[in-house]
């Protein structure tokens, strides 16, 4: 299986939120531990973009940050390319990193404010010992800077002479330098201006046809997840509750929660209708209700969803979905969002 | 296409100094400026000290006792006639007051220097540790530091220097005592740049070009010292200028105790300490000139650091 570059399997990552431990003592509180991930499992066949949306809260940057090793898992496990990061050394590590790179959410804090951009870029090349002559690695990153739409002229200056959009460019860049094969990308146009938007995701198109690019997307905009997404992950509360092929999701969603998301989309035909809200606000993870994690929003639940946890099961349509009522078929009872 | 070797390189180092707002608030701060020049002039005084004091207080062969408590030169009524070679007039032993003033600043800021640059090491290291690791090392650093906080910084460095006065014999002890009180300045005050350092850590470290230093895969040791360090090293600057100063005093608190460097290699403190006990025979140019020259220092570098404090404050400019 070959194909499959990135494999996650029944990935969990508790926080421990408790109080100090003198707090603890004198106040009697207990530990408080925060399920950020729950049981996540999917895969990403090479060359494909996997996108993760939810609303905030929902885990879909800790699964990220567990990809690329910033976070240890506390189950389950991650295999990139057949191999698994937690659990091997620094050393062993390495070549796993090379082929493995992020790019981050805020433009202003992902590059570090000291260094030039040009060694910025350099980094990666040198922590691996890509190239080791000088002219060599230059003329590397002005390559580099090149195929991101920047001018190796460039390379010279600060991060805080460039816009959000250009430092966004520069990350790519960065994350380029290594030339890796998988990237996970954490909201990387969030903060950026809507036309901005457009710039950095096409040229993130055009690099995954170049270079053949495996792609996790982290987003909660959805027109931007459409637009990038082979596949679609719907995470809610720290749990996938559908998994589908873009088309097919955003056509028929399954999940009643797939179906509030979509319907928040704004849309030409809607235009002067009334719309139905999500209902409620999303639970504390500290806390979070029992069986279905979404039955206190979900309008189709019932005794079942409050006891028992959905097990993730394939649909009608093909997809992947974890809901009582699409597996009895109540699903079609839903109000219509309209 | 355009080669990189004659790269249309950014503005030097020194152009971007006098573009910066550093500068600029510089230059409009006549305080900072006289401040500045006052710093400079003791420092190179201090420096050149062997070359610019008109005498060598300190070669036996040219004192003499004849010039014992001679007055400063330019008052008229006096005890004893003022010289014209001792402009300042002279101590009990007959040495030039301005000569001894000038070789004691050099001690003073010896001293000064050598405690910053060893509690800025200790304290950048300690709190760099403590806020990247976390958890039970950084409990373990703060707890230590908090400790030494609850004791007056003279008090640890009076501890310091007598655990290394009673170990050690008298004269070896004469020999390094300028090192041990190097040490025991500095680590009475590592705990500023400590707790600082740590607090900068702590913010630096949870933003994204740190976090991708770790994806790339770069050392944890090579990630503090190339991507926080630099990062965090602004409110050290203030912190060291400041901190001079109170070296500085602190130097002179411990020579006019006794416990300081040795009569041998006499500081400023030293000096008032000397000249204090002629005070009521009258001699007060003895006890007077050392100190005010003390004070001057002092006054001048902190001030310089306080302005350097609100220039670097993004939310003062």
């Amino acid at each position: 299986m070959s194909d499959i570059l990135l494999r996650v399997t029944d990935l969990a990552r508790t926080f421990d939120v408790s109080r100090p431990w003198l707090n603890r003592v004198l106040e009697g509180a207990p530990r408080q531990l925060l399920k950020a991930v729950d049981g996540v499992s999917f895969e990403i066949p090479r060359g494909q973009t996997f996108s993760l949306v939810g609303e905030s809260g929902c885990g879909k940057s800790t699964v990220a940050r567990l990809v690329v090793g910033l976070y240890r898992p506390s189950r389950g496990s991650i295999s990139i390319d057949g191999s698994d990061l937690a659990a091997m050394s620094r050393e062993q590590q390495q070549p796993v990193r090379r082929k493995l790179q992020m790019i981050f959410q805020d433009p202003y804090a992902s590059l570090n404010p000291r260094w030039r951009v040009s060694s910025i870029i350099a980094e990666p090349i040198l922590a691996h010992r890509i190239l080791s002559d000088r002219t060599a690695i230059q003329k590397r990153v002005d390559e580099l800077l090149r195929q991101v739409g920047l001018n190796p002229a460039d390379g010279s200056k600060f991060p805080h002479e460039f816009s959000g959009g250009q430092r966004q460019r520069i990350s790519i860049a960065r994350a380029l330098a290594s030339k890796p094969e998988f990237l996970v990308c954490d909201e990387p146009t969030s903060a950026l201006d809507v036309s901005v938007q457009a710039q950095i995701l096409n040229l993130m198109k055009d690099l995954q046809r170049e270079l053949q690019l495996t792609y996790l997307f982290i987003s909660h905009n959805l027109a931007v997840v459409y637009h990038m997404s082979d596949t679609i992950g719907v995470m809610y509360l720290g749990r996938l509750v559908e998994v589908a092929p873009a088309r097919t999701l955003f056509a028929a969603p399954q999940h009643p929660y797939s179906r509030l998301l979509l319907d928040t989309l704004p849309d030409l035909d809607m235009t002067g209708r009334e719309r139905v809200p999500v209902a409620g606000e999303v639970p504390n993870p500290i806390n979070p209700p029992t069986g279905c994690a979404f039955h206190p929003r979900c309008p189709l639940a019932n005794d079942r969803c409050k006891r028992e946890r959905p097990e993730t099961k394939p649909a009608v349509t093909g997809t992947l979905v974890a809901c009582h009522a699409v597996e009895e078929g109540r699903s079609q009872e839903m109000p219509a969002a309209a | 296409m355009t080669s990189q070797t004659a790269a249309p390189a950014g503005p030097t180092a020194l152009q971007r100094f006098f573009d910066s707002d550093i500068w600029w608030s510089f230059r409009r701060n006549p305080v900072a400026i006289g401040a500045a020049v006052v710093t400079l002039l003791t420092f190179l005084g201090a420096g050149f000290a062997p070359w610019i004091a008109p005498h060598n207080p300190y070669d036996l062969a040219s004192l003499n006792l004849m010039d014992a408590g001679r007055a400063p030169y330019w008052l008229d009524e006096t005890w004893q006639p003022g010289d014209p070679r001792f402009w300042l007039g002279t101590d009990d032993q007959g040495r030039d007051i301005l000569s001894t003033i000038l070789y004691g600043a050099r001690v003073s800021l010896l001293v000064g220097f050598l405690a910053v640059v060893f509690a800025m090491s200790l304290g950048i290291l300690l709190g760099l540790a403590a806020g990247f690791f976390g958890g039970k090392v950084d409990a373990f650093i703060m707890r230590i530091a908090d400790v030494m906080l609850s004791f007056p910084a003279i008090l640890v460095a009076l501890l310091i220097d007598g655990v290394f006065r009673v170990s050690l014999p008298s004269d070896m002890h004469q020999e390094i005592a300028v090192y041990v009180l190097v040490l025991a300045i500095g680590f009475s005050s590592w705990v500023n740049y400590g707790r600082t350092v740590r607090g900068s850590t702590l913010v630096e470290k949870s933003k994204e070009y740190v976090q991708a230093a770790r994806v790339i895969g770069i050392h944890p040791a090579k990630i503090m010292l190339r991507h926080i360090l630099p990062n965090v090293m602004g409110p050290v600057l203030v912190i060291a200028t400041i901190n001079l100063a109170t070296a500085i005093l602190t130097e002179a608190t411990l020579s006019f105790l006794g416990v300081g460097v040795p009569p041998t290699q006499p500081s400023l403190g030293t000096l008032i300490r000397v000249g204090n006990d002629f005070l009521f025979s009258g001699e007060w140019w003895m006890t007077l000139f050392p100190g005010a020259a003390l004070v001057i220092m002092v006054l001048a570098v902190n001030l310089l650091g306080d302005w350097l404090r609100d220039a670097l404050n993004p939310k003062l400019r």
